[in-house]
């Protein structure tokens, strides 16, 4: 185990490379520029591609196209990019195609963009949100084996933080388990054999090889999406065993509050913090163990209020649930404001402690 | 002369007489000869050029197609190769993929003019400028045939159509855009033709000029393009029969046919 | 007759009737038929004097043709 101090959209780079990412396509955007800076010059000595597309649509269909050809193949963007990319992603959801999408987003946190897509049909994308760049440096080797196992697009969900961070990171390779072989993938060699193979949203398959058409197909991707659902929920949880009070934040945001609490329960406060490390599956049941015996659930992100639905469908008492976040923008629009910052954090998780009254 | 007066030739099987069969009904590459498509349209002729080219140059096991949305897209269940049907005018870029990550593979996209043209105009310009040695077709009928009928961007000026019912008026619609002209000036554009499929004569120099497509993309020239005019009856409200005049005399003035381009 | 120096298969049922054979045919021995086929469609029907050309294989959209040559005796050296 070999660490580095790396840059965190070079570090994420370089992970993905070591997962055999051999194609890579993005169209340049603050925050997510570094990582296409870091595959561009990271790919060719690896022996893959990096193309600096003509727009985010290009960019996730070259993928999209990559990885039906049998490779590992990543694209990315920051969340304006991300919205032009839905279609594809849904595309790649119903063709069952394993893609990898890196959302480095700008200031805003777009949970739902990351959860609910705006693509069409019926499919899920797995997400996950990593605290910092070197968790993101891990999330990205799980990414492409999940993307492979379940043959599905899936989101890293990071933001400038992640992506412009130094910090020590270790790239070297993880091995989550065995693969299945992507037979399914085109490479022309069976043309001409009656065996060939076609990759298409309707599934109709060849008139010598009918497949199960649309209603079938997509009836059955649901339901993949309803059994990994229960497979692959990640978290974190700290100090929530006793907690009167627990603090929900995702991504970047979560290091800021688990300071605070850190802070507060050195005070003597009964506080506790939960992370969802996977956005999606949403770890709904273990939020719930988690928050059972507290009075209040106080959620913290940096939007008008997304991640809290979620809360609010998964804790036993919805009104325990309060939201302490809001939008937060720096002057440039592409950071996170004020609000990120520990005495912000400590001041807000304070305000609405002291106005803890009697239990619900 | 009616049936009654002339003597005709037995057709319904193959001569008794020692002969020698030149032309099956359809390529071995077509899994069956039937299809959904109107009466006198021209993509099947297209189809067929494009399986015979394949089987012809062998490479019926290298060749891999990324298919656009329209009539035509059927050829995917009906051809014996690997497909991959994909977004609305995203084909260049997804075919980019593929060949990227299978050099030695014949890639080809199939794609219609709305396709190409309106959908895909940016994909098309930005693939061909990057020089993916890829074969990009473009079946130009100048109308949105499986929406039923609709103007696109090569519809050409008088052609009426359901969203040009009076006949498209420059004032109101604009013009037509000459994609495969566009092309041309692109550095990573190797060959750039035009055939159509409304007579024998342009039936044989399209299949030429498919097959030097090709031949151009295995030997790494750059990008390779060839538009074909097919017909389109049912979209252009013209019988059948005269499908392939109405071709000639609207749309080869507007689409010129040749080699535009050739390294 | 002489100028004979081949015929054609049809499938007759697979033709849709858009007549794209008829002026396709070099020495015009091609006509539509009065009655119609199992879809509705007349169909092409074949006169003596096919020279084996295979335009209407070239035209057709609905593969109704196979095109055969006979490996007659040649009038002059070459072969057909």
């Amino acid at each position: 185990m070999a660490s580095a101090l790396m840059k965190g959209g070079s570090a994420m780079a370089a992970s993905a490379i070591t997962a055999g990412c051999r194609f890579f396509a993005g169209y340049p955007m603050e925050p997510f520029t570094a990582l296409l800076e870091g595959f561009s010059q990271q790919m060719p000595a690896a022996g893959g591609v990096c193309i600096n597309a003509e727009s985010e649509i290009e960019g996730v269909n070259m993928a999209l196209g990559a990885s039906a050809a049998g490779a590992r193949a990543a694209t990315g963007s920051c969340g304006q990019g991300i919205a032009l990319m839905q279609e594809a992603i849904a595309e790649a959801a119903l063709n069952e195609l394993p893609l990898v999408v890196f959302n480095l987003a700008r200031g805003q946190q777009d949970y739902f963009q990351a959860t609910r897509g705006g693509g069409w049909g019926d499919y899920r994308t797995i997400a996950l949100a990593p605290k910092d760049a070197a968790e993101a440096v891990e999330h990205t080797q799980l990414l492409f084996h999940l993307a492979d196992l379940y043959r599905t697009p899936v989101l890293l969900y990071g933001d400038y933080l992640v992506s412009g961070t130094y910090m020590s990171v270790d790239t070297s390779r993880r091995d989550y388990g065995p693969l299945p072989a992507k037979d399914w993938a085109l490479d022309g060699s069976l043309g001409g054999t009656r065996r060939s193979r076609v990759i298409w949203t309707w599934r109709r398959g060849k008139t010598f090889d009918p497949g199960p058409g649309p209603d079938l197909h997509w009836r059955a991707v649901a339901d993949k999406y309803a059994e990994l659902e229960l497979l692959e929920m990640r978290h974190e949880a700290l100090h929530t065993d006793d907690a009167e009070c627990v603090v929900v934040s995702f991504g970047t945001t979560a290091p800021f509050v688990d300071y605070v609490v850190e802070e507060l329960r050195a005070d003597g406060v009964r506080i506790g913090s939960f992370r969802p490390v996977s956005l999606w599956p949403f770890p709904g049941p273990a939020l719930a163990r988690a928050t059972a015996s507290a009075k209040q659930v106080l959620v913290l992100e940096l939007n008008a209020g997304q991640m809290i639905d979620d809360v609010r469908l998964s804790v036993d008492d919805r009104s325990k649930v309060v939201p302490i976040g809001r939008v937060s923008q720096d002057h440039s629009g592409l950071k996170q404001g004020d609000l990120l910052s520990v005495e912000a954090v400590r001041e807000r998780v304070l305000a609405h402690l002291d106005r803890a009254s009697a239990p619900a | 002369m009616t049936e009654a007066n002339v003597q005709f030739v037995d057709t319904s099987r193959p001569p008794d007489e020692p002969s020698r069969r030149i032309a099956d009904f359809k390529p071995d590459l077509l899994d069956t000869e039937d299809h959904h498509l109107c009466p006198g349209c021209g993509h099947p002729v297209a189809w067929r050029l494009l399986l015979e080219v394949i089987e012809e140059l062998s490479l019926e096991q290298r060749a891999i197609g990324v298919v656009g949305h329209g009539c035509y897209t059927h050829i995917i269940q009906t051809a014996d190769l690997d497909f991959l049907q994909c977004l609305h005018g995203r084909a260049p870029s997804a075919a980019t993929g593929v060949k990227r990550v299978h050099g030695d593979a014949a890639v080809f996209t199939l794609q219609g003019d709305g396709d190409l043209v309106n959908e895909g105009l940016q994909e098309t310009l930005h693939t061909a400028a990057r020089g993916e040695r890829i074969t990009s077709i473009m079946l130009n009928n100048g109308v949105f045939g499986d929406t039923g009928g609709h103007m696109t961007s090569t519809t050409v000026v008088g052609q009426r159509t359901k969203t040009s019912i009076d006949g498209r008026d420059p004032a109101m619609h604009g013009y037509p855009i000459p994609v495969a002209d566009l092309l041309c000036h692109l550095d990573g554009a190797a060959y750039v033709a035009r055939g159509a499929v409304n007579n024998a004569a342009s039936v044989a120099r399209t299949k030429k000029m498919l097959k030097r497509a090709f031949e151009f993309q295995m030997a790494g020239a750059g990008f390779t393009f060839l538009e074909i005019l097919t017909m389109c009856p049912t979209g252009w409200f013209v019988p059948a029969k005269d499908g392939g005049d109405y071709l000639a005399s609207s749309m080869e003035e507007v689409y010129p046919l040749g080699e535009l381009k050739a390294p | 007759m002489s100028s004979t120096r081949g015929t054609v298969v049809i499938d007759v049922d697979r033709c849709k009737g858009c007549e794209l054979c008829i002026p396709a045919c070099p020495p015009a021995v091609l006509v539509m038929s009065e009655q119609v086929n199992h879809q509705g469609f007349a169909y092409p029907l074949l006169k003596p004097g096919c020279t084996g050309c295979r335009a209407c294989h070239d035209v057709c959209p609905d593969y109704v043709f196979s095109v055969y040559r006979f490996e007659r005796e040649p009038v002059t050296g070459g072969a057909a």
